[in-house]
């Protein structure tokens, strides 16, 4: 087909573009996978049975605010990473601040503790779990990730394909994190970390592939 | 200096037409994308050997202009939105001709300091050097540098022998590229 052709068949095709429509898109995939990664939670591990004493307690809101301001910084980033030509080293530099902050907790509370709890405040009772199941919870955060960007036009896919696996780790951990009871800064800094980074590794892999366009 | 002018001078024009485009204006929209379209082919054309695949690369970044259009931030510059993806389609081209290239840093201006006029203005720049040599070594030049005759070939049409015809051909570039270096920049 000649160029002006095609030119004059796009221009037919053309419908007006809300402002901030790149920004619906990724909240719509983020939300919609969210929202199914919370009904696995429910369906298949249940909210903690004492979720209303918890949220009294400083460990729940810990693990609350760290996710969460992950997820965030994370969001952040990845919206910069759909968009040719925008920088997003400043961003994705943020994101090592929530990792940072629950490290510091953690230190802390290793040095404070007797060594005879050393071991019960790094492997808790769940350890052995935690990490697969906050995979297993972002999974489906990372698919509807994976169709937001599809439709964006991430210029380094892998990058943004890690930024989407860290947003769906850190999302899927917060979701988790109504399930497990697990109130030591070492636990959460070791395991939910280890489980957020594991996807943001498969996002990368997933990304070089998959985000192509 | 002119490579930044002409930019910004890209910058402002594209920029409106652009907004209008994603307001919905097909007028605005069809005049972008030939715009566009010229800029791309001289970009695409100086960094691929053949013709047709340039064209196929500009027709591909207008399809995905078109599509991901709404990954464009009115806050951002959109000459620098417009670079990044003819340079990922460029990467993607080579990627898939398995060609494994490095492929050297250009900045957004390399798409605008150089459209499809200004290759022009160096073909006529071109012209004006070589009508300041003699005849014989202006025509030498032509055929073996310009228009891709061999050696032997263009022995065969003036008449000199082979290495009369090499050497013609290299003091007549010797002869122009002083011609350039002497002119102030």
């Amino acid at each position: 087909m000649k160029t002006e052709a095609l030119i004059d068949r796009l221009g037919e095709t053309l419908r007006p573009v809300p402002r901030g429509a790149a920004a619906r898109i990724l909240l719509l995939g983020l939300s919609a996978g969210a929202a199914a990664s919370f009904v696995l939670m429910v369906c298949w591990l249940g909210i903690r049975p004492d979720l209303t004493a918890a949220v009294a307690t400083f460990p729940y809101w810990m693990k609350f605010a760290y996710t969460l301001a992950l997820a965030c910084l994370a969001f952040w980033t990845l919206q910069r990473l759909a968009r040719p030509g925008v920088r997003a080293g400043t961003q994705a530099a943020l994101e090592i601040l929530p990792p940072a902050a629950i490290g510091v907790l953690a230190v802390l509370q290793w040095n404070a503790a007797p060594a005879a709890l050393h071991t019960h405040l790094l492997m808790g009772a769940s350890h052995t779990v935690c990490p697969w199941r906050i995979v297993a919870l972002a999974l489906p955060i990372f698919a509807g990730l994976l169709w937001s960007m599809r439709r964006l036009a991430p210029t380094r896919p892998m990058l943004a394909g890690a930024a989407a696996g860290l947003l769906a780790g850190a999302a899927g951990a917060w979701i988790y994190a109504f399930h497990c009871d697990e109130s030591a800064a070492v636990f959460v800094a070791v395991w939910y970390s280890f489980g957020i980074a594991l996807t943001g590794l498969l996002g990368a892999v997933a990304g070089r592939w998959l985000l192509r366009w | 200096m002119r490579t930044q002018e002409g930019q910004s001078a890209a910058e402002t024009r594209l920029k409106a037409l652009m907004l209008a485009a994603l307001a919905g204006d097909a007028t605005a929209y069809r005049a972008l994308l030939s715009d566009l379209s010229a800029h791309l082919r001289a970009y695409y054309a100086r960094r691929l050997a053949e013709r047709a695949d340039a064209e196929d690369l500009v027709q591909e970044t207008l399809i995905a202009i078109h599509t991901r259009r709404a990954s464009y931030d009115p806050a951002q510059p959109f000459t620098a939105w417009l670079h990044a993806i003819a340079r990922y389609k460029l990467i993607d081209h080579y990627r898939r001709a398995k060609l494994r290239r490095t492929l050297p840093l250009d900045e957004a201006g390399a798409l605008f300091g150089q459209s499809e006029h200004e290759a022009a203005d160096a073909a006529r720049d071109l012209a004006k050097l070589l009508d300041t040599l003699p005849q014989t070594r202006r025509a030498l030049i032509r055929h073996v540098r310009i228009e891709g005759l061999s050696t032997e070939e263009t022995a065969a049409r003036t008449g000199l022998s082979p290495s009369a015809v090499k050497v013609g051909v290299h003091r007549g570039l010797k002869a122009l590229s002083a011609l350039v270096k002497g002119r102030p920049p």
